[in-house]
């Protein structure tokens, strides 16, 4: 009972970080079209800017995420201005280069900055705590708490405000919202900087159970794209559906199968589920 | 494209190529062309999916990777002569392609895509993991040298060379035969529009697949030719970012061109050799490179030359009929309508 729950535990964590970094993935995705393949290096550039506001400025944690949470937000909207906004009538094939380009840039600056060496991001909240007989680590839970908070958060933006309403449009029909009088510029900037700011918190929650170096986006980046295939691309439910299920898939691989071959869990169950349903599971009609 | 790509040109290149051992300083320059030969095989191969099909393959490390370890497993775990070995390397990778092919191939751009990065991620995972047969991250040693042809031996770097230039020539008369032919037409066909494609009776799944069997069939040779070479091969060789480096070759020398891509992978190793300053920074430099390219340079050093030939000849001859599109695989539709509206 105790390690199905601490695998309930795992599935819920992995879930909640996988779901953050695929939203922003799904958000450009379904806005702007562009498979963002250096959205892992935002995530990657999310932890070295928390890691290193805490450790060399002396930030607390939540300062440090937010502060983290607004530089990569820059980074995303330097991004779209200086990269994919020329790109935006080109073959998707350059879209997919110039983002390989980016991640490159963003991953070599991190490491002419830090050094390729693996760094460790402090927690305020390394204690264990203990609910009912069953021990959670309370990093865990902060990191379940605050990505399904962050989530709602999200979901209000979108439907409640005209800001969101106005994403929501471009997404839906961008001709159309061109004809409103949607300045499709002022939206795709803003897409650019929430997606990067929902990875940087991700990988703020997530850094001090794990750890901070230059190629530490790959695998992430890699899982995020599997789940929003999986919960189609461009859908925001999807998106949170997707991360749970590779979640879970992973900290119940990885506990009934083999840890070594957890990592591998996620994409043989991409290949398997295209194999039999190309248009990925929850998909209707997005392109 | 009659002077670059001539029988002239590709004599001149063939020439370069076999007096190189004699023009270069020392043995280190032969084997960083050597390697550069090898990548290159492999990037040629890449151009035929990406370039000619357009479907952008990001497994395609992962398939040199498998015929790499193909040659390293079975000449060292098994004794198998170097070249049985070298023959199988191509051929797996082809039917691993072929099974590859025909799952992914159903899925359209990006999609196909993020499942074959996911494919190259499997790959390396699996070769990293599965000990018994791949020796893990330790990596397999000791692969011995191809042997001895009759009088010929492949042992010092100069013969080794020769033997990768081998290779590497009848590779590009093959794929020149191949993008020349009925075949080639079919898959830029596809490429431009594979709706367009379909109406015209063409098969396209047969047509992916097979595109995407002879792209690999090229990688997993290439990777033979590198476990032959180096004798030393490690999982790293799998990694995703070996094809972000093919792409990069084939952006900088045309995708989509014949020529391109082999010019691409040549170059560039000499430009990181003298860029070696820079060290694990290089991609500081290199990541802007490649965006920049996309944005001002997207067809490539080949690909602008023969838009550029193209505008002027218009100029020159206003009257004369226009090239048919098929004499110019090189410009994307887009290009050419732009190219349309200059003339």
């Amino acid at each position: 009972m105790e390690l199905f729950f601490q695998q309930i535990l795992n599935g819920l964590t992995l879930g909640g970080i996988y779901s953050l970094v695929a939203l922003g993935l799904t958000l450009v995705y379904g806005i702007l079209h562009v498979p963002n393949f250096a959205h892992g290096a935002f995530y990657m550039a999310g932890a070295y800017a928390g890691f290193y506001l805490m450790s060399a400025q002396g930030f607390n944690y939540w300062a440090a995420m937010a502060g983290a949470a607004v530089v990569v937000a820059l980074i995303g909207v330097l991004a779209e201005r200086l990269v994919f906004h020329p790109l935006r009538n080109s073959p998707g094939l350059h879209h997919m280069i110039a983002a390989i380009g980016l991640m490159l840039f963003l991953e070599a600056g991190a490491q002419a900055i830090w050094g390729a060496d693996f760094h460790r991001m402090e927690t305020p909240y390394s204690a264990v705590v203990n609910v009912a007989g069953l021990t959670a680590p309370l990093q865990r839970l902060l990191i379940i708490a605050a990505a399904f908070g962050l989530m709602v958060c999200l979901h209000l933006f979108l439907k409640k405000t005209t800001t969101g309403a106005t994403i929501i449009a471009m997404a839906q029909n961008r001709e159309g919202a061109a004809l409103v009088g949607i300045d499709a510029n002022k939206v795709a900037m803003m897409t650019f900087a929430i997606s990067g700011a929902l990875a940087a918190v991700a990988a703020a929650l997530y850094a001090p159970i794990n750890l901070v170096y230059p190629s530490m986006g790959h695998l992430v980046i890699t899982k995020a794209f599997v789940i929003i295939i999986l919960g189609g691309m461009g859908s925001v439910p999807g998106a949170i559906v997707g991360g749970l299920i590779i979640g879970f898939a992973e900290s119940f691989g990885a506990f009934y199968i083999s840890p070594d071959y957890k990592d591998i869990i996620a994409f043989a169950l991409l290949v398997v589920i295209l194999s039999l349903r190309p248009q990925g599971l929850f998909t209707k009609g997005v392109r | 494209m009659a002077y670059l790509e001539g029988k002239v040109g590709w004599s001149v290149l063939l020439a370069l190529g076999l007096v190189f051992p004699f023009l270069a300083g020392n043995d280190y320059h032969l084997t960083v062309m050597s390697n550069a030969y090898i990548f290159a095989l492999a990037t040629v191969g890449l151009n035929l999916i990406t370039g000619y099909t357009g479907q952008f393959n990001l497994a395609h490390a992962g398939f040199m990777a498998v015929g790499a370890y193909t040659v390293g497993i079975l000449t060292v775990d098994h004794q198998v002569p170097f070249w049985v070995a070298f023959a199988l390397s191509g051929l797996f990778a082809a039917v691993l392609g072929f099974f590859i092919g025909i799952v992914s191939l159903r899925l359209k751009g990006h999609y196909f895509s993020i499942f074959t990065l996911c494919v190259g991620y499997i790959m390396f995972l699996v070769i990293e993991k599965w000990e018994s047969l791949t020796h893990g991250t330790v990596g397999i040693i000791g692969i011995p040298s191809p042997e001895a042809i009759g009088p010929i031996g492949f042992e010092s770097p100069r013969e080794l060379y020769y033997l990768v230039l081998f290779f590497l020539a009848v590779g590009m008369w093959v794929m020149h035969r191949i993008v020349r032919s009925l075949l080639g037409a079919t898959f830029i066909a596809i490429r431009n529009s594979e709706e367009l494609a379909e109406s015209l009776g063409i098969n396209l799944m047969r047509n992916k697949v097979l595109a995407f069997m002879l792209s690999v069939f090229y990688a997993g040779m290439a990777g033979g030719l590198y476990a032959g070479y180096v004798r030393f091969l490690g999982p790293g060789m799998a990694a995703v970012e070996h094809t972000f480096d093919m792409t990069m070759f084939m952006l900088i020398g045309g995708i989509g061109t014949l020529l391109g891509p082999l010019l691409g992978a040549l170059i560039m190793p000499w430009v990181t050799q003298y860029l070696q300053f820079l060290q694990e920074y290089r991609f500081l430099v290199f990541g802007p490179i490649l965006v920049l390219l996309v944005i001002f340079v997207p067809n490539g050093i080949v690909g602008t030359y023969v838009q550029w030939r193209m505008r002027r000849d218009a100029r020159r001859a206003p009257a004369a009929a226009p090239r048919p599109a098929s004499a110019n695989p090189t410009a994307q539709p887009l290009q050419e309508a732009r190219g349309g509206s200059h003339a």
